[in-house]
């Protein structure tokens, strides 16, 4: 993997793979839901929408069909830390690539009837994961768990901000954060790497930097105690959630934390595009054996994801129909107890470490993936934490994993969510915070 | 020969030189089990892929919901090894094992590191012939059956879909049973019923294993046959599929869930089979119709000039018997009625008027060109060899399949429109907030 910046503050990872004959383009920006101020939640997803709509030189109407005629597939995602877009397509339509990332970088519309369009668009996005009872109440455990950070937030914003947002807004938002100064751009693929940085050189190099964006830098102070919250709702199913504070990707402990999660729930592995899509090898798990496996919930997963700053652990349980929340929530509180009293065994740890290595290879079966992984890594952090992981798995020490227990799972750094659903047609009451 | 035809020859004759060909290994053994293999190299993993036709189809009269349930057991123990056992085995490697239930398929699927292929092989092996189905697993997954069917019923998108397809295909005709099944019937199922399910239904001759990854064909056979090759039993009996009604008039069922944000729309026709020669017309249709780019022509429509939704698409899922083609979309409550009109406008535009040559050519040249992101990874490999394999579609399909979508003409693709959707007889259900 080579790395190179250019004059104008353009980061550039270019990795050759001449596995199949295709190339994977991603560029990054250093935006997120965590850089909005009060009133403006979810801008930086709306933006995110709106870059998809034309620019000076792809008119509206030929954005149809960009990439699709190479083959080729597109998307992007938001989040807390990043926001990012992606084509992958055959390695012939790298130019198309960079083209479409150039214009998107520097020249895009925000037509006010398109900003008003994609008002309704996302607004309905909204409502569909309201539609999710776990959804639901994963947005309001965030919430609660964060006072003064704006990770609180969610990444699709709050609704009255959503229905008051204007078209300057969302331009003035894009000019600050689109700049090369602010991003980094991947390729992954049947590429020669020399070529390739001549092509990008030659559709970026001429972009000019931006002043470096002003940045949120509300610290979140030490929770003092649990916090918990009751969503009673019409719903089937019961829903418990249970966040602590976390280590960021660059503390010591996230490691540690990493082999914790996997002896609880079973390994993730460490990419958010592709190994959260399939369920971990959890069957043997302490919080699988002690809740699935006893017949009081029907899954449990764990989250730990790499974040610049502290974010949550979190472990989301669906109860067994018929099983009240509270033994479930009593069962879970106790195997962490356990765990901060007595730490992991040996074999535990030899596993975990065994499925993280397993997790970092099928992770990485793809161009697409490979490129995520870099560029996630480098907007978050470093990239250089992405190449590390493996000795960095491999050097976690019991001792390591208990010191994080005993940390992360302190009750006052606790926050307890549970989606309690009322009888269908009874109508539906206000959350208990 | 048309402009479109000349553009998409191009794409045809790049995509041809630009591969070789999976060109797999397939083997079938004494007993009729079908191997195929085929060795890649790009990561030092490899995909197991094991299919049986014994799909939902297969529940016994009256119990639906069978076959999903020793789905969730039939991994949690066999004649030599324990539950715990088997989970020990499978996470100290870091293998998640998926087991699906379709229609047709009943398939344990795994990636597992190269150096862990053969034990892990000889354990889902294993795991397929000779389950033991302990009572207590048994008990413990309806339990969680039964919380996925609460579950289901909470969602607007699956009450809204799977009420369409049991309007689509009624009178207990599989595809329109939920599979899943229903409370009442997975309470009361026995670990005898399902051992009998497993005696009458899985037989090697019903089995194919796809092998795909960083093991060379000749010793991913040979261990396919030798987990394999001793399992001895009689051909079970065909299922017959009943027939699929026709449907003569528009249909409209709501679904009110006065407790949701958002409305789901299900909005669909039955159509045809996989082995219909039209496939690739119908293919390349629904393609332009509800899903190139963001949802097609749908998705211009109702995303991007309206607004009105975040998802909607098309989808055409041609099987044994004639599938369905479903649109569907999410909207606000107060959006239903002018998204439904949409749908409708649409519908009746693609069957007066069929698509433009310069959309058919997009598809066309998208679905050629996608091949090999398609076949990237070793599970979408094994995934496409099964797929070849069940419907008999030939070991070089990957090949000809540039061939046969180049084939389809304008004329065709009007045809497969004309022959199956009209507004007329669209069947429509709405799950959601909304009277």
């Amino acid at each position: 993997m080579r790395s190179t910046t250019f004059d104008n503050g353009l980061k550039v990872l270019i990795q050759e793979e001449h596995t199949a004959p295709l190339a994977s383009v991603w560029c990054w920006y250093k935006v997120g839901s965590k850089d909005e101020r009060p009133g403006l939640t979810g801008i930086s997803h709306w933006c995110e929408h709106m870059n998809f709509k034309g620019t000076a030189n792809i008119p509206r109407d030929q954005v149809k069909g960009i990439i699709e005629q190479y083959g080729g597939t597109w998307n992007g995602y938001t989040w807390i830390d990043q926001t990012t877009y992606l084509e992958t397509a055959t390695r012939d339509a790298l130019d198309r690539m960079l083209f479409i990332e150039s214009e998107r970088m520097a020249s895009c519309l925000y037509h006010p009837d398109d900003c008003e369009s994609e008002r309704t668009v996302i607004i309905s996005e909204l409502q569909g994961g309201e539609n999710d009872p776990d959804q639901l109440l994963d947005q309001e455990l965030t919430a609660t768990a964060f006072k003064a950070h704006t990770y609180g937030h969610p990444t699709i914003g709050w609704l009255p901000d959503l229905q008051t947002m204007t078209r300057d807004d969302l331009y003035g938002y894009y000019r600050r954060y689109y700049v090369p100064n602010n991003a980094t751009l991947v390729i992954v693929g049947d590429v020669e790497t020399d070529e390739a940085l001549r092509r990008v050189n030659h559709y970026f190099g001429g972009i000019q930097p931006g002043t470096a964006p002003s940045r949120i830098v509300t610290l979140e102070p030490e929770q003092t105690g649990e916090r918990r919250l009751t969503i009673r709702k019409e719903g089937t199913t019961a829903y418990l959630k249970v966040g602590f504070h976390a280590p960021s990707v660059t503390d010591p402990g996230f490691f540690p934390m990493l082999i914790l999660d996997a002896v609880l729930t079973g390994a993730k592995g460490l990419n958010l595009w592709s190994s959260f899509r399939v369920p971990p090898p959890q069957r043997s798990t302490r919080l699988y054996r002690a809740l699935v496996e006893r017949g009081l919930a029907s899954s449990v997963t764990g989250a730990l994801v790499p974040t610049a700053q502290p974010f949550l652990y979190s472990v989301s349980v669906t109860a067994t129909e018929g099983v009240a929340l509270g033994p479930v929530e009593s069962e879970l509180i106790e195997a962490l107890d356990r765990v901060c009293r007595d730490g992991i065994t040996d074999a535990e740890l030899t596993k975990a470490q065994a499925q993280l290595r397993a997790r970092l290879v099928f992770d990485s079966d793809s161009v697409t993936n490979i490129a995520h992984q870099l560029g996630y890594f480098e907007t978050i952090a470093s990239v250089d934490i992405f190449t590390a992981a493996p000795s960095r798995i491999a050097a976690v020490t019991l001792e390591d994993v208990a010191a994080v227990a005993r940390r992360v799972f302190s009750s006052s750094n606790r926050t307890v969510g549970w989606f309690d659903p009322l009888p269908l047609g009874s109508g539906s009451t206000k959350s208990d915070v | 020969m048309s402009s479109d035809h000349r553009a998409s020859d191009v794409v045809l004759r790049t995509s041809a030189a630009a591969r070789s060909g999976l060109d797999p290994a397939r083997t079938v053994l004494d007993n009729r089990a079908v191997l195929l293999t085929k060795a890649t190299h790009t990561t030092p993993a490899v995909t197991i892929n094991l299919a049986i036709r014994a799909g939902s189809i297969a529940d016994a009269t009256g119990l639906p919901g069978m076959t999903w349930l020793l789905s969730r057991a039939i991994d949690r123990g066999t004649v030599t090894r324990a539950a715990a056992d088997i989970a020990e085995e499978l996470d100290s490697r870091g293998i998640t094992l998926t087991i699906t239930v379709t229609r047709h398929l009943f398939s344990l699927v795994c990636t597992c590191l190269a150096d862990d292929f053969e034990p892990v092989l000889a354990l889902l092996g294993e795991m397929l012939v000779s389950p033991s189905l302990p009572d207590e697993e048994i008990a413990t997954r309806k339990g969680e059956v039964i919380t996925a069917i609460r579950q289901d019923e909470d969602s607007p998108a699956v009450r809204a879909t799977e009420a369409l397809m049991a309007l689509l295909y009624p009178a207990g005709h599989p595809y329109g049973r939920r599979t899943k099944g229903s409370i009442d019937v997975v309470e009361r199922l026995t670990r005898a019923q399902l051992l009998q399910l497993h005696a009458d239904r899985f037989a090697p001759s019903e089995l194919t294993a796809v092998v795909v990854g960083d093991v060379e064909t000749a010793r991913a056979a040979d261990v396919a046959a030798r987990v394999f090759d001793g399992w001895r039993k009689p051909v079970p009996a065909p299922i017959a599929l009943p027939p699929v009604a026709l449907v003569n008039e528009r249909r409209r069922v709501v679904i009110p869930m006065m407790n949701k944000a958002q409305a789901d729309i299900a909005y669909g026709f039955t159509t045809i089979t996989r082995r219909d020669p039209a496939y690739y017309a119908f293919w390349l249709m629904n393609n332009a119709f509800g899903q190139y780019a963001i949802g097609g022509r749908l998705g211009d429509s109702i995303r991007e000039r309206q607004g009105m939704a975040y998802y909607v698409s098309s989808s055409l899922d041609a099987n044994v018997a004639p599938g369905p083609l479903v649109i569907r979309a999410g909207v606000s409550p107060a959006n239903v009625d002018r998204a439904v009109a949409s749908i409708d406008e649409e519908v009746g535009r693609l069957v007066r008027e069929g698509l433009t040559p310069k959309e058919l050519d997009e598809s066309r040249r998208y679905l050629i060109g996608s091949i090999p992101r398609a076949l990237e990874t070793n599970a979408a490999i094994a995934n496409f060899l099964q797929t070849a394999e069940f419907f008999g579609l030939g070991l070089d399909y990957d090949m000809r399949l540039p061939e046969l979508l180049g084939a389809v003409t304008l004329d065709e693709v009007t045809e497969a429109a004309r022959r199956a959707l009209d507004p007329d007889r669209a069947t429509v259900v709405i799950a959601g907030p909304y009277e």
